[in-house]
């Protein structure tokens, strides 16, 4: 816009020396100008970064060592820091505890389940036979971009033990169906089927999209070596896939781990804490006013998904 | 060798029938429950609560939605999620873009701490900013607010990701061009590189949409008073509050949440899974 100095001066001579003054104080007045430019695009994006997320990662950390309660928030000079009192607390709180296996569960369950189903579905629409496969790509993708709040409630219509369709399609063939959402041992199992069933579509996008990414000769050579379709699967398919396959689970066990809204809509946590999980329970403590406890609780979860994504990089990234 | 290949050609029909059939099926298990809440909320509730069941409404009616948008303020709900989508994904366009666009293309110092402070945000879960946040909005008096609604998402890592991924691939030297003929670097970001990021807008544009109208746990704690629920939050509070359930009712308001999503869905499909395809797989 100024016009003053060339928009792209040459790099500096080797021979150049730092007491070409003119030339020193134009590039600085360019850095300088560069700099502004570059902070006039970021600013806007910075500013609310900072105060709405990057403020509340270490606010809560720095919480989360206090006794802060909801009453304290008129009069914050009332907080205590108690140490790591709330950690140790944590874990002799049994609905903690329990919260955390009921997580756990649903993790170790329904990632590997919500894989398979992906990798079957995505595995079947790229075999090369198929019609019709756009309909059933979109198909398969609906529960994806729906609300979660929303398939909760259908689901429950689905599950009720008298008029569900469940149960109705059980009793056409002679079973006495069970009332899945109020049993203790079934409560979690159907949310983890239901999870599956939600999230599949997701992973068989990305699952699709690494298949297609696998070279057609390599297929080639293995029918040649006459390696059956099965062998083709474990022995091409497979290794090739190892990196999406990362990904696809990492990304899964992320949102898993974050359990909030099915039991929330479905179960309300039970039956007997069958279904609380530790979203679940960081909510409640917030509802209950306990700020402090619950940041500490929400690091627990934070370091499990830092701790799980780099387990799964161990478990499936080692033969890279 | 000619029976053999005759052998093989019907092996292979029969594989591809249990193919068909296999996802046939799973098509069915998928968009069932889909098909079975539309056939339900049009039904009585005493009708819906028949054994066994009917499968299409004997008595087709539409009372439950009149119920939802007369009686309860279904309409209101409606408003309150349409307009909070809006607002965050509009400021998400463009805020993403302008940092996206001085991430990818311009040099300036502390943009690789930016760049990594993003990254990082990434992994962050939504419980353990959610606390603070709160704390924050309401000290700021915003709580039962549509700012305090929109403020906290008006930006997001993902979207900066995303934008940043596409512009890397912009040429430099349409930007030098539009430099060297003297265009201010603002006037270049608008009228030279937004154009050209489309694709990625459109991708961005609909993902933030979807999240925000889906979103629950926030506008759940931040929405005190029924005239700021978004849909989710009515229908889930409504949901958890009965004792007996009225299914009618409920089933027609996960209706009214699902049935603009999939409409947008199936209009737009293409960005949907390519953005999945773009920001999965690089």
């Amino acid at each position: 816009m100024t016009g003053a100095s060339p928009a792209t001066a040459p790099a500096r001579p080797a021979g150049a020396t730092s007491t070409d003054r003119p030339a020193g104080s134009v590039r600085r007045r360019q850095r300088l100008r560069r700099a502004l430019t570059g902070w006039a695009f970021s600013a806007p994006f910075t500013v609310l970064f900072l105060v709405f997320m990057a403020l509340p990662v270490v606010a809560s950390l720095v919480m989360s060592f206090t006794d802060l309660r909801s009453t304290d928030l008129r009069n914050p000079l009332a907080v205590n820091v108690v140490g790591i009192d709330n950690y140790t607390r944590l874990f002799s709180d049994d609905l903690f505890l329990r919260s955390s296996v009921n997580t756990l569960v649903f993790v170790v369950v329904g990632v590997p389940l919500t894989m398979v189903l992906a990798l079957a579905a995505a595995t079947a629409l790229n075999s090369g036979l198929v019609r019709f496969r756009a309909l059933f790509r979109v198909g398969f993708y609906l529960p994806v971009v729906t609300s979660i709040v929303a398939i909760a409630v259908v689901w429950r219509f689905l599950l009720d033990p008298e008029i569900g369709l469940v149960n109705n399609l059980l009793r056409l063939v002679g079973i006495d169906g069970p009332s899945w959402l109020f049993d203790t041992r079934l409560a979690l199992p159907s949310l983890i089927v239901m999870a599956a069933w939600r999230n599949f579509g997701f992973l068989m996008v990305i699952f699709l999209a690494g298949l297609q990414a696998v070279p057609a000769d390599l297929y080639e050579a293995a029918t040649l070596d006459g390696a059956t379709r099965w062998q083709q699967f474990r022995n091409v398919t497979l290794p090739m896939l190892r990196p999406t396959l990362l990904f696809g689970g990492v990304i899964t066990g992320i949102g898993y781990l974050q359990l909030f809204e099915e039991p929330f809509v479905m179960t309300q946590g039970g039956p007997l804490s069958s279904t609380l999980s530790v979203s679940f329970h960081i909510y409640n403590q917030f509802g209950f006013g306990n700020y402090g406890y619950a940041a500490a609780a929400s690091y627990v979860l934070f370091l499990a998904i830092v701790a799980l994504s780099v387990v799964q990089f161990r478990l499936l990234g080692e033969r890279n | 060798m000619v029976a053999k290949d005759a052998a093989l050609r019907t092996r292979d029909r029969v594989a591809k029938t249990v193919l068909y059939v296999v996802l046939a099926l799973g098509l069915l298990a998928v968009a069932g429950p889909f098909v079975w809440m539309a056939l339900s909320s049009a039904k009585p509730e005493r009708e819906i609560r028949q054994v066994p069941p009917t499968w299409w409404p004997e008595t087709f009616t539409l009372d439950n939605f009149r119920e939802l948008f007369s009686r309860l303020d279904f309409p209101l709900y409606f408003f309150n999620s349409a307009l909070v989508a809006t607002l965050v994904t509009a400021g998400n366009l463009l805020f993403c873009s302008l940092v996206g666009y001085a991430l990818a293309k311009l040099r300036y110092p502390g943009r690789r701490v930016l760049f990594l402070a993003v990254l990082g945000m990434l992994m962050v879960p939504g419980m353990v900013t959610f606390v603070p946040q709160f704390v924050l909005v309401s000290n700021m008096g915003l709580t039962n607010t549509y700012t305090g609604l929109i403020l906290p998402f008006l930006v997001g890592p993902f979207g900066v990701f995303l934008m940043r991924q596409f512009l890397l691939s912009i040429p430099d030297d349409l930007i030098e061009a539009a430099r060297v003929d003297g265009a201010g670097e603002f006037r270049i970001f608008w009228r030279v590189v937004l154009p050209l990021c489309r694709p990625a807008l459109a991708t961005l544009g609909i993902l933030t949409f979807l999240g925000s109208w889906n979103n629950f746990l926030w506008p759940l704690v931040v929405a005190t008073t029924e005239d700021k629920y978004t849909l989710p939050v009515a229908l889930a509070l409504y949901s958890v509050g009965q004792n007996r359930i009225n299914y009618g009712l409920l089933l027609s308001g996960a209706v009214v949440v699902v049935l603009p999503v999939l409409i947008v869905f199936l209009l737009l499909q293409r960005h949907f899974l390519r953005g999945i395809a773009t920001t999965g797989i690089k």
